[in-house]
């Protein structure tokens, strides 16, 4: 057995963890958790991504691991641990679906999005294409939760990991995205993650909660 | 060097105005950098018209027969925009419905949002532009939600999570597009140069570029306000400050519409059959359909005029989904004309509103009699949207039409009951609010109707006579596009 195969199956380990982690994030109750969780995947992502550059000798993905391992493991959890001290939102989260029939609905998506990567996978040439279904799953579970949640900041984690999903399909399909255009995602998504922070403070003083329930008022009669 | 005053003056101008915007002339200072930005606009087209198309620093940006007149309407309506907002902005600081603070913020945001749409517009690298593309909703959400108002927090919340949403698609769909490029174009930044891309767009993987497609189309199609996706663009419009509702439609939506065109040509190229153009006729004709039958529920006057921006959307997606040089030069002078008069019919709604006090219709009243200018601006501006001749947007709309006729013959009744019903419902809602008896104040500032009046005439400029240079563009755009 060769090295390089070792990698592989280390990748596909990775990558199994991050469906786990997407599907944890799906049934989780405690935003405290579901920040911990998110934290989780940006590691798994980042191991993920140097084991890659390890395999293919890209040494950009080097950067883009330290990125994301800069980004979303320490700052981005941490400007939403600060987040919800300073909006003192520790409460449970609630479901608009129950949690078994959320997760059902994950498994559904799990089997289509296999199915509508597979003529892709086939053509890539990379040694992490069979991953290219699991990227795909994770970006539709990460969707998948978004809608189910009614709090506004399990939609932002939701939204998040979504792109962590987005990440991980550049690095399995294509080996990462040119370095210009990840730097930019990657400052998209801060920024993006900033001013929903000034945003939460805005919806809060407005209606002393973060239920995005309160949202509904514009509406076609 | 014009080309580098294009980007640099907006960006230098949002950090300008955010470090001092809360001084007394923050206003005039915005005014400054959109007109040099527009200047700068100016000298970069007439560089082209010299000189024909160029690429500029290693072949990161480009400009090319479809994007140059782009960029100039751009700068010219952010340069109206910005004039326009002068005494509406004060007005409302006036009527305390705005702190200094938020004034500073909206200028700030207002030159970083023009530098992202003159980015998306001008970078030849697929995902700069959606990288600009998400920065343009950045920094609009801010402005959307200015008020504090409930319902201008739904509103731009709403905004961010559909269009986030969305524009994750679209991030998607660059990932796959260039996964097909690389096996042609090698790894690292070339393979998403649109002009590489466009070289080789024939060998592209047809499977991989047809995916692709669907989730760029999907992707930047929430960001157009394409029916099913449109739902946060009544809302953004109807709830932010006017001159925000006027540069989201009618300059946002053409830069979203025309990355869905730059895909499209190269998903044309690959795949050889018209499943790009298919999917974009279908969205295109169901957004016009679906638009103009909510047009005659609305009560609010800026959510009305927002639906006739997906309707007007549609038209133009329809028209660039049949391909062909007329259609195409259709759409292009569509979506010119249509940019145009929306955002003066913007700027008339919003003194029209602020003089009312409301933005319910029904309490506008008699617009005329208290200001001509301004009753005559939303007239005229109503009638050109409408599609009334001589204005240019009669001539964009038959040209669509009739080719429509001839290529898909299925489509036009559709077409040609969606305009009849928007015509009905706009026009019987405007003309009350313009002619009639009516109780309105006056206003603290003078309105600045210079803006319409001179949006007015170029549309019907453009109805009547396109200078050659223009058509020309037009006709060598549309012959990519295809």
């Amino acid at each position: 057995m060769s090295l390089s195969h070792y990698y592989g199956q280390f990748i596909n380990l990775l990558a199994a963890i991050l469906l786990l982690l997407s599907f944890a994030m799906l049934g989780q109750r405690r935003i405290l958790s579901l920040i911990n969780l998110f934290m989780a995947q940006g590691a798994v992502l980042c191991a993920s991504t140097v084991v890659v550059a390890l395999t293919t000798g890209q040494s950009h993905l080097y950067w883009s691991a330290l990125i994301t391992l800069v980004l979303k493991v320490f700052l981005l959890p941490w400007i939403l641990h600060r987040l919800i001290r300073r909006l003192n939102v520790k409460w449970d989260v609630e479901t608009l679906i129950n949690i078994p029939t959320t997760m059902l609905i994950g498994i559904v998506l799990v089997i289509f999005s296999f199915n509508l990567a597979l003529p892709i996978s086939e053509l890539a040439g990379t040694v992490t294409r069979s991953l290219l279904g699991i990227a795909m799953a994770c970006v539709l579970l990460a969707f998948l939760m978004m809608i189910t949640r009614s709090k506004a900041v399990p939609q932002v984690i939701g939204f998040l990991s979504m792109e962590n999903g987005l990440f991980f399909a550049a690095t399995s399909a294509t080996y990462g995205m040119p370095m210009v255009v990840e730097l930019g995602i990657a400052l998209d998504v801060l920024v993006g993650t900033i001013i929903l922070g000034v945003f939460f403070f805005q919806i809060r003083e407005k209606f002393e909660s973060l239920d995005i329930r309160h949202l509904e008022q514009l509406k076609e009669d | 060097m014009e080309f580098l005053l294009v980007l640099g003056i907006p960006l230098l101008g949002g950090i300008v105005l955010a470090l001092f915007g809360h001084r007394q002339r923050a206003t005039e200072v915005n005014i400054v950098f959109s007109f040099l930005t527009f200047l700068a606009a100016i000298a970069l087209t007439k560089r082209i018209i010299d000189g024909g198309p160029e690429r500029f620093y290693d072949e990161q940006f480009f400009i090319d027969p479809f994007n140059v007149f782009l960029v100039a309407l751009t700068a010219f309506v952010g340069f109206t925009t910005s004039v326009f907002s002068r005494p509406y902005m004060r007005i409302e600081h006036d009527h305390g419905r705005l702190t200094s603070g938020r004034l500073r913020l909206y200028h700030s945001m207002f030159q970083l949002f023009m530098f992202t749409m003159l980015l998306a517009l001008t970078t030849n690298n697929m995902g700069i532009l959606w990288v600009a593309m998400e920065a343009a909703t950045l920094t609009t959400v801010l402005l959307v939600s200015l008020y504090r108002t409930s319902a201008s927090l739904e509103a731009a919340w709403k905004y961010f999570i559909l269009c986030g949403v969305g524009i994750a698609q679209a991030l998607f769909g660059t990932i796959l597009l260039y996964f097909a490029a690389e096996k042609l174009l090698g790894h690292g930044g070339g393979a998403l140069l649109w002009t590489h891309l466009d070289a080789v767009k024939g060998q592209l993987e047809p499977t991989v570029m047809s995916l692709a497609f669907v989730f760029l189309l999907v992707g930047y199609g929430t960001k157009v306000g394409l029916v099913p996706l449109h739902n946060w663009l009544p809302d953004a419009h109807a709830e932010g400050p006017t001159p925000v509702s006027a540069v989201l439609s009618g300059l946002l939506l053409n830069v979203a519409l025309y990355a869905v065109v730059r895909c499209k040509v190269l998903t044309d190229g690959a795949l050889h059959s018209t499943l790009a153009g298919t999917l974009m006729m279908g969205f295109g004709l169901l957004s016009v359909v679906v638009a103009a039958f909510f047009l005659s529920r609305q009560k609010d006057i800026k959510r009305m005029f927002a639906y006739s921006s997906v309707e007007h959307m549609g038209i133009v997606t329809f028209a660039f989904g049949m391909g062909g040089p007329v259609a195409s030069f259709g759409g292009l002078l569509h979506m010119t004309v249509h940019s145009l008069t929306k955002s003066a019919i913007f700027f008339a709604v919003g003194h029209a509103t602020q003089k009312s006090g409301t933005q319910l219709m029904e309490h506008i009243r008699g617009l005329l009699k208290i200001s001509p200018t301004i009753g005559w601006g939303l007239m005229l501006g109503t009638l050109a949207i409408l599609g009334m001749p001589p204005f240019g947007v009669f001539a964009s709309e038959f040209l669509i039409l009739t080719t429509a006729m001839r290529q898909q013959p299925w489509a036009t009744p559709f077409l040609l009951v969606a305009l009849g019903v928007a015509f009905a419902s706009i026009f019987g809602k405007v003309q009350p609010m313009v002619f009639g008896e009516s109780s309105l104040r006056t206003l603290p500032h003078k309105p600045a109707m210079l803006p319409v009046f001179v949006h007015l005439a170029l549309v019907l400029m453009l109805g009547l006579w396109i200078p050659p240079y223009l058509a020309d563009w037009y006709r060598q755009a549309a012959r990519f596009i295809g």
